[in-house]
């Protein structure tokens, strides 16, 4: 299958270039550990149920860190026109665009692994695994799909890295109050049932965004 | 091979491309001259692909495109103003990525086969950023040879190279022809270019002004010539038609 094998090779191009730079990794562990490291320095945050507070602080920092990598995402191609080499292969752009966003998820995900632990230590925050990890992926999926599409209508305008935030944000409100909920849930062992309808939100979210962007890519990377 | 009718782009209020019409047969290598501006890189991107036009058709491979673009492109190599590579990659990596994007088979034999081409064969292992501009240059002209096109679209293709690897071109231009592959490229350097070209077009202001066989022009100096007197005379034709049109209004 064509649309596979060109989806694997923009994905493992992406990773190749990003495993030589470490740019884009880099820039989003650094502000990810500063945003947890000002919040814990800012915050008188005794007498505070910190599985209530912290997962507002933890979700600030994996999508404040997230954009600086999907900003990367396109305006590294546009900067050296490099899109214009997929754009004149026989590529279906559904393909461009989850080869991208894939990418763009394993980098978030590799930022927020080393962001949990660090989030875990200094709010000191008793940590319940296995639904978290499922809801931090779930948010994650989101983020990445809009994020993608968003990022490559941002790279095509003058002032993309003003626009990027201004267009992702309005757009990512749903899916952080549900994340956020979902966290909270999560640490404070409550039922599932007490916060179902933020997990249906969310998994809404994905689906609807993922198809959407999917389907809409091709108009916005094309003239 | 390659055929446009009334072709026209606008970019805001500018239109960069009128009412173009052109057709190049299989085997037919055809050099596109004009000056800054005239429209030559609209008409290759259009072309290639990577703009639509406004108004008016356009066939490449007889493949009618923007619609059946996605067949088309298969049959097209592309150089541009960029190389398009990734300086992080190795020269054989880009290559390799650019073949799993064109699904082709057997892609390390392809890509030994082309690095030979455009003698790059002992560059493979480089990294894209280390090597020169005229090197880099080498690699894009491998990169759009990579899928066996069946059109060649080059715009200013000799930009990096030196004199000595302009026998490159003419080279690919020749195999091309050979194949049975149409040819368009655009240049400013007429000694270098024309003497592959069997047909050239000048471009001024969105519009081909001329459209010569070989036979009319000879060389580079044979060409150079017309180029002026057609350049001269299209000057020579806006500037009656402005005069017109103001003399008109004042009456008016």
């Amino acid at each position: 299958m064509p649309f596979f094998r060109q989806l694997y090779a923009i994905l493992a191009k992406e990773l190749q270039v990003e495993w030589r730079t470490k740019e884009t990794l880099s820039a989003m562990l650094v502000f990810a550990l500063l945003v947890l490291v000002i919040f814990n320095f800012a915050f008188d945050l005794q007498g505070v149920d910190i599985r209530v507070f912290g997962p507002g602080v933890l979700w600030v920092a994996f999508s404040f860190s997230g954009i600086i990598g999907l900003g990367r995402s396109f305006a590294s191609e546009r900067d050296r026109s490099s899109l214009d080499g997929m754009l004149l292969a026989p590529v279906d752009r559904g393909a461009i665009f989850l080869g991208k966003a894939f990418a763009n998820f394993l980098f978030i995900l590799a930022m927020e692994i080393v962001t949990l632990p660090l989030f875990v230590i200094l709010f000191n925050v008793p940590m319940q695994w296995f639904p978290l990890v499922g809801f931090i992926l779930m948010g994650t999926a989101g983020f990445a799909a809009v994020g993608t599409l968003l990022s490559a209508i941002a790279a095509s305008t003058r002032m993309r890295d003003v626009m990027l935030p201004v267009l992702l944000f309005p757009v990512l409100i749903p899916l952080l109050v549900a994340s956020v909920k979902l966290t909270q849930g999560a640490l404070q062992e409550l039922p599932f049932s007490d916060y179902q309808g933020w997990f249906n939100l969310l998994l809404a979210y994905d689906v609807i965004f993922l198809v959407i962007a999917f389907l809409t890519f091709e108009f916005v990377v094309e003239e | 091979m390659i055929e446009t009718l009334k072709l026209e782009k606008t970019f805001g209020y500018k239109l960069a491309l009128k009412n173009t019409t052109l057709t190049i047969e299989p085997g037919q290598i055809v050099a596109l001259a004009g000056p800054n501006g005239a429209g030559k890189s609209t008409l290759l991107r259009i072309l290639a692909t990577l703009a639509r036009p406004t108004r008016g058709r356009a066939a490449v491979n007889g493949i009618e495109i923007p619609q059946g673009a996605m067949q088309a492109r298969a049959s097209i190599g592309y150089v541009g103003h960029q190389t398009l590579l990734y300086d992080e990659l190795s020269v054989a990596e880009n290559l390799r990525y650019y073949a799993r994007l064109y699904a082709l088979d057997n892609a390390d034999a392809r890509i030994l086969q082309v690095a030979k081409q455009v003698g790059i064969e002992k560059r493979l292992s480089d990294t894209a950023r280390t090597l020169s501009r005229g090197y880099q240059q080498r690699v894009a002209l491998a990169r759009a040879l990579l899928h066996r096109p069946k059109v060649y679209l080059y715009d200013e293709p000799w930009t990096g190279l030196d004199q000595s690897s302009s026998h490159l071109l003419s080279a690919i231009f020749a195999e091309a022809r050979q194949a049975g592959a149409a040819v368009l490229f655009s240049s400013h350097e007429f000694e270098r270019s024309l003497a592959a070209a069997d047909r050239a077009l000048i471009m001024r202001n969105g519009k081909i002004i001329y459209d010569g066989l070989r036979a009319e022009w000879r060389d580079a100096s044979g060409f150079a010539q017309v180029y002026t007197t057609e350049l001269a005379r299209a000057q020579e034709h806006t500037q009656n038609e402005k005069r017109a049109a103001s003399g008109s209004k004042r009456k008016i």
